[in-house]
């Protein structure tokens, strides 16, 4: 008993701060969960639980915390239980153990009322084959959530009609969701989960169903519409891409289990395990990683008031054919050519000052790796000075640094370190 | 001993029968005695709304009636249709048939209307409990397999001759489509449309009144609609015991050996059929296209 208290208590800690929390989260499905749960904690597997019980293990031992106004993707292949997972957060499905925090109040003791004005007023949910009521008119149908909750035609029809405006379906009011195509459809889904201005926006794979085409679109639009509202965002997908643009951080599950949790970068640069490994591998990691992944600090930096010769002791030790200047507070100046100082030194002049200052491309730390290869290119004798907000050098980036930056870890191509 | 075993084998032995008829009977017979009051309310009310039904669709002169539906007829299903339709009635006039025909009328509207009333919340109640679904189905298969005469007898023991007993007769026979077809659209809305209604935190009230019933209408309209042929079948046969109208002249046609006037109500069955039809199909089409805005 003393055990179980102090888990609950475990449980309890910390979950006001977030938007959503779950904490050791199990969905069995079948006919005897107990049974199967008993097992899991004996250690089971899920195959042989299936085999022998016939219950079919769902989602095993979720937890994670959700930041307010984050975008957070739970991301894994069909089958992998995020869609129950989803519908556990406000029980549409009931979890069979585990408890889930949303503001820090557990809907898992939730009675059915409580239950409804969560549903009403905290949440909206948006499905990926739309879900919209087929016999309303689009603007009942965004008006629904308000109709339910007693607020009046004219006062409901004015916010549906405001909402959506904001997801630019306006003048589209009167018609019947059948007519519609099928990225407008979604929007309307969109504009019905948002009307009651709920905080937390639970969106299941709502752009697989659209063309790829209209699904970029729908996706830049949702950022756009991030940016004005600000929800926390729990967002079901089975595409990787689109997990990469969206999410701030990404919960990667297989087989009912959460196997990593991280941000793009974390997950494509330190993947937890092989399946993580095998799922990132044809990322293009250029869209994903940024500048400062691929500098490299391993370069002569020179202030400017160092004199001549012992500049040249230090490039002297390395092939590098050029030195950075920065000034004392390590401000980014320019780069020098390694054979002027070394005719510098030949003509036995002390100070670095007279030698000719190469400007290098700025760039900040958090422009895409993808950006930076035309910038290479075009000038091509020359590195990038990787720099941070105040102009400090962080790093340069050059073509071998570029390379070793987007292969992966330990497949450094030879000869790429000239 | 040899013997007996092949006699026993050879001839089902009386012992071992079943005395099912004497139950019914002792059932019918407790029925009679021990609930007339009951009986004799339900038979009031039942009588009272059939008798002011065919009375007013009497009351109206044939001229006003045929306006009537016209002008009703023609905003369901469009003027067309509707002046065919009307036409039907008169032809019905034509023949002599009309008040028969108002009397057939009635008991189908009204045995309709009930079916209706009770078949929408059983056929609800079925799709929402598995358990009555299991318990009702076999019940609704016996009342429209069992044959009709069967049940005529213990409803006329009950209610003795008259349009009652002639109206829950009808009622037997034609409630289980509007309660099958209630059932099968309730369940067959789209599981993911009632789960946004969920999650939008609709009671299971709300659910139904404003998703799932919407949705499950053109199955209703269907049960309806196969619920008024067959109450307008089980009429005729229902004038063996009362219910008047144009089985009675069928009947009359049979027992007096007058084939012209067995054909003539024959022939406005089938015309009244024919309006009642077109009128409630074309209804569930128009509700179909309602969508289309």
């Amino acid at each position: 008993m003393v055990s179980l208290s102090r888990e609950a208590q475990d449980k309890e800690m910390g979950t006001e701060d977030y938007a959503i929390s779950l904490r050791n989260l199990y969905k069995v499905f079948g006919p005897d969960p107990d049974q199967a749960m008993q097992l899991l904690s004996e250690g089971e597997g899920k195959d042989e639980i299936l085999e022998s019980t016939g219950n079919t293990v769902g989602v095993h031992d979720a937890s994670f915390d959700v930041e307010p106004q984050e975008i957070f993707i739970v991301m894994g292949l069909s089958g992998s239980g995020k869609s129950t997972l989803l519908r556990c957060v406000i029980r549409l499905i009931e979890p069979t153990h585990g408890s889930i925090f949303l503001d820090g109040e557990d809907v898992t003791e939730m009675d059915d009322g409580q239950l409804r004005q969560l549903r009403r007023e905290k949440t909206g949910m948006v499905f990926q084959q739309f879900a919209l009521f087929p016999h309303r008119k689009v603007i009942d149908n965004v008006a629904y959530g308000l109709e339910i909750q007693g607020v009046s035609r004219k006062e409901r029809h004015r916010n549906s009609a405001e909402i959506l405006d904001t997801v630019g379906l306006s003048g589209w009011e009167d018609y019947y969701p059948e007519n519609l195509s099928g990225g407008m459809q979604q929007r309307v889904g969109l504009a019905r989960a948002l009307v009651h201005d709920p905080s937390i926006m639970l969106l299941d794979e709502p752009f697989s169903a659209l063309d790829p085409l209209i699904r970029r679109d729908m996706q830049q639009e949702l950022l756009d519409l991030q940016k004005r509202l600000n929800k926390t965002m729990l967002f079901i997908t089975h595409d990787l891409d689109e997990a990469l643009r969206l999410g701030d951080r990404i919960a990667i599950m297989n087989d009912g289990e959460i196997v990593q949790i991280g941000t793009a970068k974390e997950i494509i640069t330190e993947p937890a395990d092989d399946y993580v490994a095998n799922f990132v591998q044809d990322i293009d990691r250029a869209k994903i990683l940024t500048a400062v992944d691929v500098a490299t600090a391993e370069v002569p930096v020179l202030r400017q008031d160092h004199s001549v010769s012992g500049a040249w002791q230090e490039i002297s030790e390395t092939d590098a054919f050029y030195v950075v200047l920065t000034d004392e507070h390590r401000r980014l100046i320019g780069m020098v050519y390694s054979h002027d100082i070394r005719a510098q030194l030949e003509n036995g002049s002390v100070s670095l000052d007279p030698l000719p200052i190469h400007e290098m491309e700025r760039v900040s730390l958090e422009r895409p790796v993808e950006d930076l290869f035309p910038l290479l290119s075009t000038n091509s004798s020359h590195p990038l000075a990787v720099v941070d907000r105040d102009g400090r050098l962080e790093g340069v980036v050059d073509a071998s640094s570029l390379v070793s930056g987007l292969t992966k870890d330990g497949e450094v191509p030879r000869g790429a370190s000239q | 001993m040899r013997e007996t075993l092949v006699s026993f084998l050879m001839e089902y032995p009386d012992d071992w029968q079943l005395p099912l008829a004497g139950w019914v009977d002792a059932i019918t017979d407790w029925l009679i005695a021990e609930g007339g009051m009951v009986w004799d309310a339900l038979s009031y009310v039942i009588l009272f709304v059939v008798v002011r039904t065919e009375r007013f669709l009497l009351w109206l002169p044939w001229s006003a009636m045929l306006v009537i539906f016209f002008v009703v007829a023609a905003f369901v299903v469009g003027p067309k249709l509707a002046a065919a339709l009307s036409g039907g009635f008169l032809f019905i006039a034509s023949l002599g048939m009309w008040d028969p025909s108002m009397a057939t009328l009635a008991m189908v509207l009204v045995a309709t209307a009930m079916a209706v009333m009770i078949g929408i919340p059983v056929g609800i109640l079925m799709s929402k409990y598995e358990v009555l679904n299991r318990l009702i189905r076999p019940v609704l298969d016996l009342m429209q397999t069992l044959p009709s005469f069967v049940y005529l007898i213990p409803v006329v023991m009950i209610f003795s001759i008259g349009r009652i007993p002639a109206l829950l007769a009808t009622l037997i026979y034609a409630a289980p489509p509007v309660i099958r077809l209630t059932n099968l659209g309730i369940r067959q809305t789209a599981s993911d449309v009632v789960e946004a209604g969920r999650s939008m935190g609709s009671t299971s009230m709300q659910l139904l009144l404003k998703i799932q019933l919407p949705l499950a209408l053109p199955s209703i309209m269907a049960g309806i609609n196969q619920t008024v042929m067959m109450a307008l079948g089980m009429v005729v046969i229902a004038s063996m015991i009362g219910a008047g109208g144009l089985g009675v002249e069928v009947f009359r046609g049979i027992g007096r050996l007058e084939v012209g006037r067995g054909f003539v109500g024959g022939i406005c069955i089938v015309v009244l059929a024919v309006i009642i039809d077109r009128l409630t199909q074309q209804a569930i089409e128009g509700q179909g296209e309602s969508h289309n805005g």
